[in-house]
């Protein structure tokens, strides 16, 4: 139930959709998004690849260079160091983060939890933060001027792990997202497991089954589509990571390197190295990437489905 | 919803339910003290950032942080200096987040919402095309377009004014995507044919008949459209350079930043007042909208 995918219209918007032949009548709705979308998304796309067929060279200028700038992205270190980065920071810190909110959601539906809704508003509010500011928050709490870190070293006479050194700096930055989004996600699976009739719960437990085999065999069935959703948006919020790299690397310039993310790369190429075309064929190599990934995700997680 | 739509479905509506068989379940201790566990994770850096915008940047340094400075309560001269610094420029960057927020997200709204009812209630030629190139656009990384955009922008001078952050973020693949689901289940295709019969027009059908109906998808869709515009950090970073047009975010990093520089000014303290502002204005545009984006979560993810 719940959104099964993407591409799949609901069966509900079927009902009532006009059954006559079909008109353009639709368009003057449908219109005015599409010829934005066309502006803002098709077009940059449609730029990005022009611009990745290109070389700008100290002799000849800008010039045809057909996929060498591929080849180039195919073969860089340090872009694969960073897709291998976020690969990982997607492979442990994804499923944590939908772990964790899976298991609140289930709580709040349990309804066995005392003080429900100050519990839900609670554990969504880190979501209403703009991940800039939620950046900057952690880093002075990880940073040891005056951060809780050093704080609590001190007071205790102990000395933590400094969160901010190149080997912790990925968990620092998963933590940070985490508390962001694990709110979002509890919200979107509760609202996916209000809607569960409740009569099912009460014949399988006539049939004597237990709580936790109403929650592996009926609750987590009937909610798959919102659980296959999260995780793709999930996997493309961690391709995209950005923000918080960025934000961090005043703090720890020497941890977060210029290739850190796929993101933060195209973005060093372009403004700090001027390349502007290698930088689109990144852009693009990414995109492709991401894409592959969310479909194999969104295949697999629908045919689980039956 | 819940606490509202769950109460009257209790006493009215089910005459048999488990708990008139059974004795109604009981609150688990363990259960509340786990998930306990987690609101406090949710809670303690905002905490955190209240507690600490009451300190001067001294006080930052030498007090502990999760309590406050002894003696000094600063946060009001905190809030006066962070709205009074650099000329007042906290106040401009304020002005402009919403100006984005109310052009950018708002028009995202208006148009997600207009889409997702023609997607819904219509067949039209080419709905088939609308939809392929939608959904695959979904997977492509915002800011994997963030750098073509930019480079394109610059070609027509848009870049380093508010268009350049206003545009980019009319478009909402996800809220159309809520709002299509919500108005196929909110909207009986029965009344628009009633309204078709009597003479009115499409346009006259939307705004009088669905608008209404679609209240609480609104609400979601703004909700998340604006969460998604005050995230923007990436573009207006690489299009705005002039600090004028800056939305908060960028600002607050910009002061951030300023410590590192050689002969900045280190102003911690208002940049985590500036946050905490920022924080206020967002938690209470949600929370006082609460009702409304539950119930549209919920709608978004019902099927049949």
């Amino acid at each position: 139930m719940a959104v099964p995918q993407l591409a799949a219209p609901p069966a509900a918007s079927r009902m009532g959709v006009r059954r006559r032949r079909p008109s353009f009548k639709g368009w003057q709705f449908v219109g005015p998004f599409m010829f934005v979308f066309a502006l803002v998304f098709l077009a940059p796309i449609g730029y990005a690849i022009y611009l990745s067929l290109f070389r700008n060279r100290l002799i000849g200028g800008n010039q045809f260079v057909g996929l060498d700038n591929y080849q180039q992205a195919l073969t860089d270190p340090q872009f694969w160091s960073s897709v291998g980065r976020v690969g990982l920071f997607l492979l442990v810190q994804v499923p944590i983060m939908l772990f964790l909110a899976l298991l609140v959601a289930l709580a709040l539906d349990s309804g066995r939890l005392y003080g429900k809704s100050f519990f839900r508003v609670s554990i969504f509010l880190p979501y209403a933060v703009p991940t800039v500011v939620a950046a900057l928050m952690w880093g002075f709490i990880y940073g040891s001027q005056f951060g809780l870190v050093g704080n609590i070293n001190d007071a205790l006479g102990v000395s933590l792990p400094d969160p901010l050194k190149p080997s912790l700096i990925l968990a620092s930055i998963g933590n940070i997202t985490t508390w962001e989004f694990v709110g979002y996600n509890m919200l979107i699976f509760y609202s996916a497991l209000q809607v569960v009739p409740k009569s099912l719960y009460e014949s399988a437990a006539i049939d004597g089954a237990g709580q936790w085999r109403i929650i592996r065999s009926i609750k987590i069935p009937a909610i798959r589509g919102a659980l296959v959703i999260a995780t793709i948006f999930s996997i493309i919020g961690s391709f995209q990571l950005f923000n918080e790299p960025a934000i961090l690397r005043n703090l720890a310039p020497n941890a977060i390197t210029s290739y850190f993310t796929p993101n933060f790369y195209a973005y060093s190429l372009t403004f700090a190295g001027q390349q502007f075309n290698y930088s689109a064929a990144v852009a693009v190599v990414m995109a492709v990437i991401t894409i592959i990934v969310a479909y194999v995700v969104q295949l697999r997680g629908t045919k689980e489905l039956g | 919803m819940t606490t509202t739509a769950q109460t009257p479905a209790r006493t009215t509506k089910k005459p048999v339910t488990l708990s008139a068989k059974k004795p109604r379940r009981k609150g688990s201790i363990m259960l509340t003290l786990l998930v306990g566990l987690m609101s406090l994770y949710a809670l303690v850096p905002l905490g955190w950032l209240l507690i600490n915008s009451t300190k001067t940047q001294d006080g930052l340094f030498s007090s502990f942080g999760l309590w406050f400075d002894d003696g000094k309560f600063a946060l009001f001269s905190n809030i006066a200096d962070t709205f009074t610094y650099d000329g007042g420029i906290f106040s401009r960057w304020l002005l402009n987040t919403l100006i984005y927020v109310v052009v950018g997200a708002g028009g995202a709204t208006f148009l997600a919402v207009l889409g997702g009812y023609g997607l819904a209630k219509f067949n039209f030629v080419g709905k088939k095309a609308v939809f392929a190139i939608v959904l695959g656009a979904v997977a492509v990384p915002p800011t994997a377009l963030a750098v073509p955009t930019f480079l394109m922008f610059s070609k027509f001078g848009l870049t380093n004014t508010p268009w350049a952050v206003i545009i980019p973020s009319l478009i909402s693949p996800f809220g159309l995507y809520l709002m299509w689901t919500f108005a196929a289940q909110a909207i009986p295709g029965e009344m628009l044919e009633a309204a078709r019969v009597d003479g009115a027009g499409e346009m006259r059908t939307f705004f009088k008949l669905a608008v209404p109906l679609l209240g609480p998808g609104i609400v979601t869709t703004a909700l998340f459209t604006m969460v998604a515009t005050m995230n923007n950090y990436f573009l207006p970073l690489i299009m705005l350079k002039d600090p004028d047009w800056y939305p908060l975010t960028v600002g607050l990093n910009a002061w951030n930043a300023q410590a590192a520089t050689a002969g900045g000014e280190a102003v911690f303290n208002l940049v985590i007042t500036g946050s905490l502002v920022t924080v206020v204005l967002l938690l209470a545009a949600f929370l006082t909208l609460q009702r409304y984006w539950q119930s549209g979560l919920t709608a978004g993810s019902v099927k049949e």
